[in-house]
């Protein structure tokens, strides 16, 4: 119970600061902004992960692997077009 | 959980990705912010596997070379007109990452679980299924392979009801039977599969960026549930950020829209559009000028030679046409021959949210060119020439002037105050929403009515041309 309660918190807690943060971006940002915050989305990566810390059958090992692949793609593709994207963003060099 | 050390550890890498979040506030750090947020990623990736001992590490690690791979060749390859078709696809790969995960570990062998962790794997389970399959009909919507317009089945929302029904009642009964029974759990995946693509197909075209952000929403809850499930806190903030950004988009691009999220996400629209011949009547025409013999293109040019100042408002059409390059270019040359530039956005522009930013980015535009719609809505009036390419409901002003239409209350781009208009679009069909553009009755508009990039194209070369005829060059 003392378990749920301090996840709940967490989820809340986060859920706010991340509202804060979110609120500041520009809407000139959005689109890469939503593509990284869906790049963290694939952290699920991680628990793909601690699913191989304890013996598994066969089966349930394929449906980790296929987890892994799955996550690490959202991941990895995400921040990569993420950086592409800024990349493209640039300020002119203007004659006054 | 686990020792102080690794709490402290933890914290600091939660603290990493918040400051990278936070970095997103100026374009010239966000990208110092998504490298740092990917740094964040990759040290709980590595603590994992420093801490922890896994089964299969050979597997695992192909596994992940594999994901990383293919998620980074597709990346760089993709254009940047499919991007929205891409999020979602990525989208979708996270979501069903989170239903895999939840899946096994529910399902397992192990010790039976704490009520905390059941509670979350089911949810994980409902949200990450219909994020997957939700986001894959968007992303076939998105790339063409689905039609964008709308899809209503019979008896549409008594089956999507139904669906969530059954979704409740299977989640029950897998959160009761000790450990969860297979079955229930792989009935709860039928059901909120089919959930994701009853929900998803019924929206289309211009609520697309609601469906993207609200998709996104949804992988992160997915993701935090996911942490729930196995106890890692790490998993819940990020997956709880995520929730929160995509929340925030999903209410901005509703608020742009000027309709309830419950609406847009029921496919449901005022009814459809009729803006009554009356209108036109009563709106005060000014008399038609005298020069009206002549062709668009002309009056265009000669429209863009008298300009001292000038507003180009891109929609989805120029992502259509992949005109962006084009646009630019003209843009470039009216600066060129002395003119005031600036290109103006309306926040649901494209099919998500930010869209054209990125288009008009890639085209090499500077940022500072770019004003978003409160920021540039006064200054239409003052302005000589409008250029529309490619968007019509976000530029139409039957939106203010007109009730009881679907986009009636919509705040939109002032181009009809401009002192001339010129609208490079396809048609003069409405544009998603159904209802008639009354700018194109306007007598200060001046219609190019082709695909946009030919339309640009010719505007260019009129230009210079018209640039050549004053200065008396070849």
């Amino acid at each position: 119970m003392v378990d749920l309660i301090l996840l709940v918190s967490i989820l809340l807690v986060s859920f706010a600061v991340g509202y804060f943060l979110i609120l500041r971006v520009p809407p000139l940002l959005h689109t890469p902004l939503m593509s990284m915050t869906n790049a963290v989305s694939g952290v699920t990566v991680l628990g793909a992960l601690l699913l191989f810390v304890t013996r598994r059958t066969s089966f349930e090992m394929a449906l980790g692997l296929a987890a892994v692949i799955c996550a690490t793609f959202n991941v990895v593709g995400g921040f990569a077009i993420t950086e592409r994207m800024l990349k493209l963003f640039k300020r002119r060099e203007r004659s006054p | 959980m686990n020792a102080p050390g690794r709490l402290v550890i933890d914290l600091a890498i939660i603290l990493l990705l918040i400051v990278g979040v936070a970095l997103f506030r100026s374009p010239r750090r966000a990208r110092a912010g998504n490298l740092i947020a990917a740094f964040a990623l990759l040290c709980a990736a590595l603590m994992a596997f420093y801490h922890e001992r896994l089964f299969a590490p050979a597997a695992v690690l192909i596994a992940l070379s594999l994901g990383a791979g293919v998620g980074y060749w597709v990346a760089m390859k993709v254009d940047m007109v499919r991007i929205p078709s891409m999020v979602a696809f990525q989208n979708g790969a996270g979501g069903l990452a989170a239903c895999l995960v939840a899946f096994v570990e529910l399902s397992g062998e192990a010790a039976p679980l704490p009520a905390a962790n059941i509670v979350g794997g089911v949810l994980a389970i409902a949200f990450g299924a219909v994020t997957f399959s939700g986001s894959m009909i968007a992303t076939s919507k998105l790339s063409g392979i689905l039609r964008q317009t709308p899809v209503k089945l019979p008896g549409h929302s008594i089956l999507l009801s139904g669906l969530a029904v059954a979704a409740v009642v299977f989640g029950v009964m897998s959160g009761l039977s000790a450990p969860a029974s297979t079955v229930f759990l792989l009935g709860l995946i039928a059901v909120t599969l089919g959930v994701g693509v009853v929900f998803s197909v019924r929206i289309g075209g211009a609520d697309m960026p609601v469906l993207i952000s609200f998709l996104n929403a949804g992988t992160g809850l997915a993701a935090a549930f996911c942490g729930v499930v196995i106890q890692n806190r790490f998993l819940i903030v990020c997956g709880a950020l995520v929730g929160a950004s995509g929340s925030i988009l999903t209410l901005a691009m509703c608020r742009a829209m000027n309709r309830n999220l419950a609406k847009v996400l029921a496919g449901l629209d005022a009814r459809l559009a009729d803006v009554s011949e009356s209108f036109f009547h009563t709106e005060s025409v000014p008399p038609s000028e005298p020069d009206d013999d002549r062709s668009p293109l002309d009056r265009a040019a000669e429209a863009m030679k008298d300009a001292g100042s000038v507003i180009i408002v891109p929609g989805y059409g120029m992502a259509l046409a992949q005109a962006h390059f084009d646009v630019v270019k003209l843009a470039r040359d009216l600066e060129e021959a002395g003119k005031a530039v600036c290109f103006a956005i309306h926040p649901v522009a494209g099919r998500m949210p930010g869209h054209m930013n990125v288009l008009l980015a890639e085209a090499d535009v500077d940022y500072e060119m770019l004003h978003q719609m409160d920021e540039i809505n006064p200054r239409f009036k003052e302005t000589d020439l409008a250029i529309v390419v490619g968007a019509c409901d976000v530029v139409n002003p039957a939106a203010i002037n007109v009730e009881g239409t679907p986009i009636s209350g919509m705040p939109i781009l002032h181009v009809h105050e401009a002192s001339r208009v010129v609208v490079c679009n396809l048609d003069d069909k409405p544009g998603y929403s159904g209802v008639d553009n009354p700018l194109y009755q306007n007598p200060r508009a001046i219609l190019l009515f082709d695909d946009a990039r030919a339309s640009i194209g010719r505007l260019s070369e009129a230009l210079a041309a018209a640039q050549n005829d004053t200065t008396g060059g070849v």
